[in-house]
């Protein structure tokens, strides 16, 4: 079997900056067809530019990003989007189009995409909406929609095209318990039954665990730990399990960099402020 | 000293950053309008949003603008007993100047302003992003239809400006001064030239249209995609507009009537 056999994403070398600020400094990825991959690390490690870099939506500066045998970074717009109509995408906040309601919003992608009879697209949509559990839903405007039945709309929108593919913005942010525990079956089987591959960017520790097969941790730019939830609980890296426990002091340090504390208040006082 | 410079050459360089993505922009824009031929309902659409809501404001405006036209233009030639005179001078300042210029002014506050921000919070709830996710883009989809519909709407907002400002005048100036009729509609239809009026003024209208259309597309697809970023673009959008506006409409009136 060759690489791309078994992975359906390889990251190599990835270079990426914002400005002076450098984000990832040579992360090597690989994702693996059929298993939920995880990506977490603490706010600001740019797991969403991660996607986005998969996506297509940013170039590396240096490094290569290939999903399922094309290069991303150099594949021409037309090529890009053909990809990514294999390709689906959960926003952090659902995104869902804000004029159009739940049923147009989970048939646009098939009335641009495809030639279908509205009466194919109206039994897909409500397949859709079946598997999401919101099929009477389906009237309603996103204004109208709660943050996880939002978010499950979305997920509903994103499998319209049947991807081989699915990746998850920081799927379980701020859900109540119940909507929390609904995403976390709902990105399990769906993965299963249809047979694709997904990718989870988060920081909530104990729902990714818990579906994930690979998990990978980083900080700095650079991947600081991967296995499977159990080999990553018997890490030894130091960063890895302040992490995943969640301990406010460590590799990570509680304090921003400051001078001395000492000095800083008696400078205070000695500049009479 | 060496700081000021700096800061000097960071805006220079800032502003043509931008001057340069607004024309990417508007060729993407452009190149993306063919797409639109075999989908016309989302132009549609939007002529239906940027147009037909802008009505009210503008007849309501165009109706005050020909009256005061009438006041003054009456006040003005009857003391040189030429008050026969009065149509003209009405649908002139109407056809040529202030149909256009008065209409892209209240578009761009109505619609130049509705179409930024729409297109702004568009970019800051993901929705721009979510399309290019859905491999449509949202260039094609979003934008082209919308500057094709401010582009269509301008010219005809104008035109309705400038019918029912004449209308104003005529109630001013035949029904309250007491303007012979016949010479009100006659002097206009003999000194109102189709081709140096008429065309001229539909000229300026889709130039103001063009103009207005882009800037409010882009600033609302390059803003900063948070609330304050919104709405400084929308800020920006009639601003820019207003001096784009009277500044092309002085460059277009010196090519037109200039000899």
């Amino acid at each position: 079997m060759t690489d791309n056999d078994t992975s359906l994403v390889q990251i190599r070398d990835l270079h990426f900056s914002r400005g002076n600020h450098m984000i990832f400094d040579g992360v090597d990825l690989e994702i693996r067809r059929g298993r939920i991959t995880a990506i977490m690390g603490p706010s600001g490690t740019g797991k969403t530019t991660l996607l986005r870099l998969i996506g297509g939506q940013l170039k590396p500066q240096t490094g290569s990003v290939v999903v399922d045998g094309e290069e991303v970074n150099t594949l021409r717009l037309g090529p890009l989007y053909q990809l990514r109509k294999r390709m689906g995408m959960l926003f952090q906040n659902g995104a869902l189009l804000t004029d159009m309601n739940v049923f147009d919003n989970i048939a646009y992608p098939l009335r641009e995409h495809t030639r279908m009879s509205e009466s194919l697209i109206r039994t897909l949509v409500l397949m859709k909406l079946e598997a999401v559990g919101l099929r009477g839903a389906r009237n309603l405007m996103p204004s109208e929609l709660s943050g996880g039945m939002a978010r499950r709309v979305a997920l509903a929108r994103a499998i319209a095209l049947d991807p081989m593919m699915m990746m998850y913005d920081e799927p379980f942010t701020g859900q109540d318990p119940i909507s929390m525990g609904v995403l976390v079956r709902l990105i399990r089987t769906l993965n299963d039954a249809l047979g694709l591959t997904s990718i989870i960017v988060s920081h909530d520790i104990a729902e990714t665990c818990a579906i994930a097969d690979d998990i990978y941790l980083l900080s700095g730019g650079k991947v600081v730990a991967h296995g499977t939830a159990e080999e990553l609980d018997h890490s030894d890296s130091a960063w890895a399990q302040q992490f995943l426990k969640g301990e406010p002091d460590g590799p990570v340090p509680f304090h921003y960099p400051a001078p001395d504390y000492f000095d800083d208040l008696m400078s205070m006082q000695e500049a009479g402020r | 000293m060496l700081e000021s410079l700096q800061r000097l050459g960071r805006k220079g360089l800032a502003f043509f950053q931008r001057l340069g993505r607004g024309h990417i922009l508007l060729w993407d824009i452009l190149a993306g309008l063919s797409s639109l031929l075999p989908r016309p309902h989302l132009v549609i659409v939007q002529v239906y949003s940027v147009g037909v809501l802008s009505l009210l404001i503008i007849l309501v405006s165009g109706l005050f603008v020909g009256m005061v036209l009438g006041l003054q233009g009456y006040n003005t030639l009857v003391n040189f007993g030429a008050e026969e005179s009065l149509g003209t001078v009405v649908a002139l300042s109407l056809v040529r100047e202030l149909g256009p210029v008065v209409t892209a002014l209240l578009f761009a506050g109505r619609a130049g302003s509705a179409l930024t921000a729409e297109i702004g919070l568009m970019k800051a709830t993901e929705q721009l992003s979510a399309m290019e996710m859905m491999a449509v883009d949202p260039v094609k989809r979003t934008l082209a239809p919308r500057f094709m519909a401010g582009f269509i709407s301008m010219p005809l907002l104008a035109a309705i400006f400038s019918a029912v400002g004449v209308l104003g005048g005529y109630f001013v100036g035949v029904g309250l001064l007491g303007v012979d009729e016949g010479a009100y509609w006659s002097q206009m239809q003999d000194n109102v030239d189709i081709y140096d009026d008429i065309q001229n003024g539909v000229i300026k209208s889709l130039v103001f249209g063009f103009v207005v259309s882009w800037i409010a597309i882009f600033e609302g697809y390059d803003c900063i995609p948070t609330s304050e970023g919104v709405s400084r673009a929308t800020t920006r959008t009639v601003v820019h507009s207003a001096l784009a506006i009277l500044g092309l409409d002085f460059i277009l009136t010196a090519l037109m009537f200039g000899d």
